[in-house]
């Protein structure tokens, strides 16, 4: 562990680019980017857009039934990687990524590999609701249709229900399924989409700020919400949210500027983290 | 003294009231470092005075110069003796008065120059000239005035942005609503004309007769042209070249839109998407010799070849050609809204694993489906009023079929037939060109307002 340094000097108050041009050379992270039971692996993984480097050098595991929590200031890469992790951003011109993705010990940018098939195992939940402008059933039943999940409308409806049931919107709209997905609020979209991805039962699911479109009371019931997907799937969590993070995650990696700076535990991350960038970032001071 | 030059002599008069006002404004306010104390800035107390001294004087020369010679010229006439006007018809007395005004300005004289019409031409100049004067004077004393009172009015007070504002949104409404009348006034008078076709030809006759043969008697004691308006001939024509047309343009439209909007390579796009629009460029008297001297023959030889009789002027020649004409309507109003579809929506496909033709066609198709509708009905109506590819490519004779290899004709190329060359124009057959033109107008204005209201419902579900 390299902190000494940083914990030195943690009484400076604001950041200057020189102390940031400083840090850079020593950007391995603190803090330990394994987990006992990994879902996911990465490893050194960069990121290009044409010339700029996204993202430096970042290696993190996602555990099993775990929720990660990746914090930082706007523009620190933090979405860019979440992206990477279901290959999103292959839609993107322009964007290279080098570094190891591993899913269940499959290289996920192995060129044999096909995108499509992988990312019903990454699902994917996004900033504002995105509904398709169709029903409320066809919303869900959309994945299961097209990678063919059910037999026969018995099932397809049955699957319908157990996803919403589980994205706790199912007593809301229980009645209305054949009501435009667009017609519902803003807290109800946005479990609608949840709904939608885990009607094609992914493994992993990543949540790219998924409450910073909604007022309190919806943010509270996905957090809550969240939680309790917990126990059956993995969730990589981007959040501007510190309190959101700690809230919802057992653990925080904290991004800066492309670097990861630091990886942990939530509580310890919260309450005594070890580098200095990570501190002011979540005291307040920066960021 | 001509007109033109006292409009000049107004504008400078502005561009001069302009800089007095202004100069008024800041000297008023107690010179250029307090121009705070006004309640606007000097520019608009500047436009102020010069809207004063130039609009009301404007306004009356125009009057002015619409009136002055009805005015004259009613002067001269009542000046004519008698007994030359008396009896006079309405047509002879314009005749008469047409002289007159020949000889003032030293044109060629029909009739004879007698002492009394001579007299009444030189009393035409005279009074011609005088009133020249008159305007001038009158419309600088009003420019003069204008400024005057502006002068007057000018002080740090004074809400001069307000006024000089609601001045020009007055300016904008009246020309905006130059087109408005402008439409008004031809849907008014094709209604008018029409009316006066239905009083010849009953309504009955026109929209359920199959019959269409326009050639009516010229003499009394003519034979062989009774004339019949059964229209509905023409609209099956019509409606038939429109669908062949839209068979050709609705799916080569559509489709390349989405190769283009969804498949295409950002350098592709930037120079396939102008290529495809310069189709919309041709001008349509190309496409109809293209139809008429290539297509058409071309689908003749392969009919005959193939054992079918094809007319040498088919409904599917021009049909054809018109819908390669309306591709580019098609194409770029359905890239439009296919790019108008939100990329969050396309994420949310592909993050459920869907692959991109199943994005486009499960989510992107369905998502601009209303604004494609909207566009393919806007095609229809510019298929439905083309011109020129079917006056050039489908004949003339008004055949009532379902065979798209026979030549049928138009709404469009009747009423030009109909119109074109001499023609008397209150006979029934120049008149139904008018009704005609209102179907038409009727037909495609209904497709163009649920064509656009579908559109705009579709844009707001997105924004």
């Amino acid at each position: 562990m390299n902190t000494m340094v940083e914990v030195m000097d943690k009484t400076t108050g604001a950041i200057s680019s020189a102390d940031l041009a400083q840090d850079r050379p020593s950007a391995a992270t603190v803090g330990d980017v394994t987990v006992a039971d990994p879902r996911m692996t990465c490893r050194d993984v960069d990121v290009w857009y044409g010339a700029k480097q996204a993202i430096k050098g970042v290696s993190l595991d996602i555990g099993k039934n775990e929720v990660l929590s990746m914090i930082g200031p706007s523009g620190c890469g933090k979405s860019t990687f979440l992206r990477c992790l279901n290959r999103m951003n292959d839609t993107i011109d322009g964007c290279r990524v080098t570094g190891s993705i591993k899913l269940d010990e499959q290289d996920i940018y192995d060129k044999a590999l096909d995108p499509v098939p992988l990312r019903a195992q990454v699902g994917m939940v996004f900033q504002k609701p995105n509904p398709f402008p169709k029903s409320i059933y066809e919303n869900v039943a959309y994945g299961p249709r097209i990678h063919g999940l059910t037999n026969n409308k018995a099932e397809l409806d049955e699957l319908v229900e157990s996803s919403l049931r589980k994205a706790g919107l199912w007593n809301e709209v229980k009645d209305r399924l054949d009501q435009p997905g667009t017609g519902l609020s803003g807290g109800q979209q946005q479990r609608l989409c949840i709904a939608r991805t885990i009607a094609v039962s992914p493994e992993v699911i990543l949540m790219d700020e998924p409450c910073s479109a909604l007022d309190p009371i919806a943010t509270a019931i996905i957090e809550e919400l969240i939680d309790e997907l917990r126990a059956n799937y993995s969730i990589a969590i981007v959040t501007h949210s510190m309190q959101q993070a700690a809230r919802v995650s057992q653990r925080t990696a904290y991004f800066h500027l492309g670097d990861l700076i630091e990886v942990g535990e939530t509580n310890q991350i919260f309450t005594n983290p070890q580098h200095r960038l990570t501190e002011d970032y979540i005291t307040g001071r920066f960021g | 003294m001509y007109s033109w030059i006292l409009m000049l002599v107004v504008l400078a008069a502005m561009a001069g009231a302009y800089q007095i006002g202004r100069r008024r404004a800041i000297a008023s306010a107690g010179g250029p470092t307090r121009i705070k104390q006004l309640h606007s800035l000097p520019t608009y107390y500047g436009l102020y005075a010069a809207l004063w001294a130039g609009l009301p004087a404007l306004l009356l020369m125009g009057l002015w110069v619409g009136l002055q010679d009805q005015i004259v010229i009613g002067l001269v006439t009542s000046h004519l003796p008698n007994e030359m006007v008396a009896g006079l018809s309405d047509g002879r007395l314009g005749l008469l008065i047409n002289d007159i005004r020949n000889l003032a300005t030293g044109n060629i004289v029909s009739a004879e120059v007698t002492p009394e019409i001579q007299t009444a031409a030189d009393q035409y100049n005279r009074l011609n000239r005088l009133a020249q004067w008159a305007m001038w004077a009158v419309v600088l004393a009003v420019a003069l005035a204008g400024l005057a009172y502006a002068w007057m009015r000018t002080q740090p007070r004074l809400r001069a942005r307000n006024r000089v504002e609601s001045t020009f949104t007055v300016i904008l409404i009246l020309f905006s609503s130059i087109a408005i009348l402008t439409t008004l006034g031809i849907v008014l008078s094709v209604l008018f004309e029409s009316l006066l076709f239905f009083q010849k030809v009953s309504p009955l006759e026109f929209f359920f007769g199959t019959n269409w043969s326009p050639q009516i008697a010229l003499r009394a004691d003519q034979v062989g042209a009774s004339g019949a308006f059964g229209a509905i001939p023409l609209f099956t024509g019509t409606l038939m070249v429109s669908l062949i047309s839209m068979l050709v343009a609705v799916p080569i439209g559509l489709l390349s839109a989405i190769y283009l909007s969804e498949y295409a390579h950002r350098q592709v796009r930037a120079i396939a998407k102008p290529t495809l629009e310069i189709l919309a460029g041709i001008p349509t008297v190309v496409y109809g010799f293209f139809a008429a001297l290539t297509v058409a023959p071309f689908i003749r030889d392969l009919g005959l070849s193939l054992g079918l009789d094809v007319a040498s002027e088919s409904a599917l020649a021009a049909g054809l050609v018109m819908g390669i004409m309306i591709i580019p309507f098609v194409s770029s109003l359905s890239d439009d809204v296919i790019n108008a579809v939100p990329q969050s929506l396309r994420d949310g496909s592909y993050a459920l694993g869907a692959t991109q033709s199943e994005t486009i066609r499960r989510v992107v198709i369905p998502a601009a489906l209303p604004g494609i509708v909207g566009g393919i009905l806007l095609a229809v109506s510019r298929a439905i009023g083309e011109t020129m590819i079917v006056v050039m490519a489908a004949g003339l004779s008004a055949n009532l079929t379902a065979n798209p290899l026979d030549s049928v004709t138009t709404v469009t190329v009747q009423i030009v037939t109909l119109l074109t060359g001499d023609q008397e124009f209150d006979s029934a057959k120049t008149l139904a060109a008018f009704a005609l033109g209102l179907t038409l107008f009727l037909v495609t204005l209904t497709l163009n307002v649920i064509a656009l209201s579908i559109v705009r419902k579709y844009r707001e579900q997105y924004e």
